[in-house]
């Protein structure tokens, strides 16, 4: 058993820098860890001849073998299952869920056993898997092809949950999170799969950092995944009305970085958390608690939220109505201005 | 993974009726139907396959958000539909369009569903009993059990089918469904539709046995039909759920069929498969055998040009239905969620309409 060991001296893939969609950003990060760590394997519903429904495996089988990239039968429980065994046999399984509610069947395997192998073997028996999740909506999908999941997972002790907002990210992060020891779930929104941006893959991320996207002294935006383009226009809007906001993308939901978004709070004493998922009992509900411990002193006015609402996610004639928006977003930083309505 | 020797076949592909020990306990029912039946075979798989094309069409067009084909599949749907009972209960996957037609559901339904405008939103107690589509993998294989468990105890003369595909077989939903159903007898016939192609994956992932075989390890009589033989799909099934109607227990039927068209909309299956395993199923089509069949037992070019009008006036009927369809309402966003008033999204709902409201005519 070799499990817990450093990965073996890295047949390193060289680093590039270019443009690319997140799509083809993760596409890479697969790649060039299939290369480097011969312990990687990559599997799901599709991922082999297809390359993935998103095509997020592209060419992998065809590049790395059968053995290290293949198709499963069509269930999430034993994929997921099936990944515990292999990660304690010194595998480091990466495996896709095709879609956000379809891993719903896998989740007695994720909350009950990846979530929980280290901690019963009080630490000698690590799962370093990582369950990539396409998640969100805006894409036109129809039902249990859109649901912001991100709550299960974030408030499951053991797991780690990471959702990029960039292609650089969705690179770095997801060569992170193919290193770390333990199990993360790795939510990819897939509204951005096709948006590009430039990539370097010599650039390493470390989990558990947010980052401010756009600095701002007067409101502070935080938001992660799909909502953080969504923020910045929002921040932009605000700016040609002479109100500077700022954003920060969380990046990594836990563990949840206190420090960066506590210092950028407090900065500017007016904050809104803006997310897809509903709003009750979510990430942005504890986003949104943790800010107001830590900075209720420098508050100007409540923490607000801008989250999907508390229904299931509406079929595509209706998504717009219910995905928070630009103006949704500059309806709530106006009432952080009471005194100006 | 195709024809077996224990496949039942009454109608060759070359549109003969087939005779032999496999055959001859099915045939007795054949020879019941009047022509005006076989000939509602054969309407509805050739109505069905246009309305298919149809909405293919309007999804290419943009009109839909997602198309969901049913083509090559028709006599193994169009059978088992047949075969059910007005009082029977019919759990779909969500290919079988024309099962739903022939319980009267109004497929206008399922053009709504997948423009994106509702999320099914047919009432079984008014379309013939055919619930709501599925679109997780299997998980409807529980639910048609359970609700057979309770025809069960109440006695009645009732029996469910439910409808799922070789992908499903691997999830452990339905191998829980076969062990409920077993355990307590109840009256459900197991349709497995193996259309040999779970979106890009072959059925030989999925099993390395032929699927028929499987429930006979949970106790349950399974038969593997030919798929595109209306007829057999049509007598196996009638023979099936009159056995599990009559407290024999649930039945198993896998129908061999083959799924001539994508995945869905989104899908490309020139990625994945095979020019010359399309062509081997596409001459065992369903409509062409038994339009074959038809013109021996005397069926004239009149039937044959009535079936083509009226396949044609549903698709034009579906087209304009679904241009006319209009945008719903943003309050449908938060209805039936609950059954009772909810204080946390009624405040939404109210707080969404004063908000739309406040933009006073401007776009939102």
């Amino acid at each position: 058993m070799t499990i817990l060991q450093d990965a073996p001296p890295a047949a390193a893939a060289p680093a590039v820098r270019e443009t690319m969609t997140m799509a083809a950003a993760l596409n890479r990060a697969l790649a060039d860890a299939l290369a480097e760590d011969d312990r990687v394997v990559v599997f799901g519903e599709d991922v082999g001849a297809l390359g993935g429904v998103f095509r997020i495996t592209d060419g992998l089988r065809a590049r790395f073998g059968e053995e290290r990239c293949f198709d499963t039968p069509l269930a999430e429980a034993g994929i997921v299952g099936t990944a515990v065994g292999m990660a304690m046999n010194g595998l480091r399984p990466v495996v896709e869920m095709q879609f956000d509610a379809f891993a719903y069947p896998a989740l007695e395997q994720i909350v009950s056993h990846v979530a929980k192998m280290g901690n019963r073997t009080r630490g000698a028996m690590r799962l370093p898997i990582v369950i990539r999740v396409p998640y969100g909506g805006g894409i036109g999908g129809v039902e249990h092809h859109c649901d912001s999941s991100e709550a299960y997972y974030a408030h499951t002790p053991g797991l780690t949950v990471v959702s990029p907002a960039t292609p650089q990210d969705a690179y770095a992060l997801l060569r992170a999170a193919m290193r770390h020891p333990d199990p993360v779930v790795f939510l990819e929104p897939k509204k951005l799969y096709w948006a590009k941006g430039e990539v370097d893959t010599s650039i390493t991320a470390e989990l558990g950092r947010a980052v401010v996207v756009r600095p701002g002294s007067d409101v502070t935006l935080i938001a992660y995944g799909t909502s953080v383009p969504t923020a910045l226009a929002a921040a932009e809007a605000a700016g040609a009305e002479g109100r500077s906001v700022g954003v920060v993308d969380v990046r990594t939901l836990a563990p949840f970085d206190d420090a960066t978004v506590t210092d950028a709070v407090r900065a500017t004493g007016r904050a809104v958390v803006v997310a897809e998922a509903p709003g009750f009992a979510s990430v942005a509900a504890e986003i949104a608690a943790r800010v107001g411990e830590r900075c209720f002193s420098y508050l100007e006015a409540p923490v607000r939220r801008v989250t999907g609402f508390d229904v299931p996610y509406a079929p595509p004639k209706l998504e717009h109505h219910y995905l928070p928006d630009v103006d949704r977003i500059l309806d709530a930083i106006d009432t952080l201005y009471p005194d100006e309505a | 993974m195709s024809y077996t020797e224990a496949t039942v076949q009454l109608l060759s592909p070359q549109g003969t009726l087939v005779e032999n020990d496999l055959s001859a306990p099915y045939l007795p029912l054949i020879e019941k139907l009047d022509d005006a039946a076989l000939k509602d075979f054969h309407r509805h798989m050739v109505v069905i396959r246009r309305f298919d094309i149809e909405a293919g069409n309007l999804q290419r067009q943009g009109q839909l958000a997602l198309w969901i084909p049913s083509l090559g599949q028709e006599g193994a749907q169009v059978g088992s539909a047949f075969a059910a009972r007005p009082q029977d209960h019919i759990f779909p996957a969500y290919r079988e369009h024309v099962v739903g037609r022939i319980r009267g559901l109004d497929v206008m339904k399922i053009i709504e569903m997948l423009r994106g405008q509702s999320h099914g939103g047919w009432i079984p107690a008014e379309t013939g009993n055919f619930h709501l589509y599925t679109l997780v993998i299997g998980s409807q294989s529980l639910h048609a059990t359970g609700y057979a468990m309770g025809q069960k105890f109440e006695g009645a003369d009732e029996a469910t089918m439910v409808y799922f595909g070789d992908g499903a077989t691997s999830q452990g939903d339905v191998s829980e469904a076969l062990v409920f159903g077993a355990s307590y007898q109840a009256p459900i016939v197991y349709f497995l539709q193996n259309n040999h192609w779970a979106i890009s994956v072959p059925v030989d992932r999925q099993s390395r046995t032929p699927l028929y075989l499987r429930p006979s390890g949970f106790g349950i009589p399974g038969v593997q039909i030919d798929g595109n033989d209306v007829l057999a799909a049509y007598a196996v099934t009638t023979a099936n759920l009159d056995a599990a109607r009559s407290g024999q227990g649930p039945r198993f039927i896998e129908a061999l069929t083959y799924r001539m068209g994508a995945h869905t909309s989104s899908d490309d299956p020139t990625k994945y498969r095979e020019r010359e395993e399309e062509q081997f199923w596409s001459e065992r089509d369903p409509i062409a055998r038994f339009e074959t069949y038809l013109k021996s037992k005397g069926a004239d070019d009149a039937f044959f040009s009535e079936v083509a009008a009226e396949a044609e006036d549903l698709a034009a009927d579906i087209r304009a239905r679904t241009f006319a369809l209009e945008a719903p309402p943003a309050s449908k966003v938060f209805a039936n969620v609950y059954t009772d008033p909810h204080p946390g999204v009624d405040a939404e709902a109210a707080w969404q309409a004063a908000y739309e409201a406040s933009f006073d005519g401007e776009s939102a």
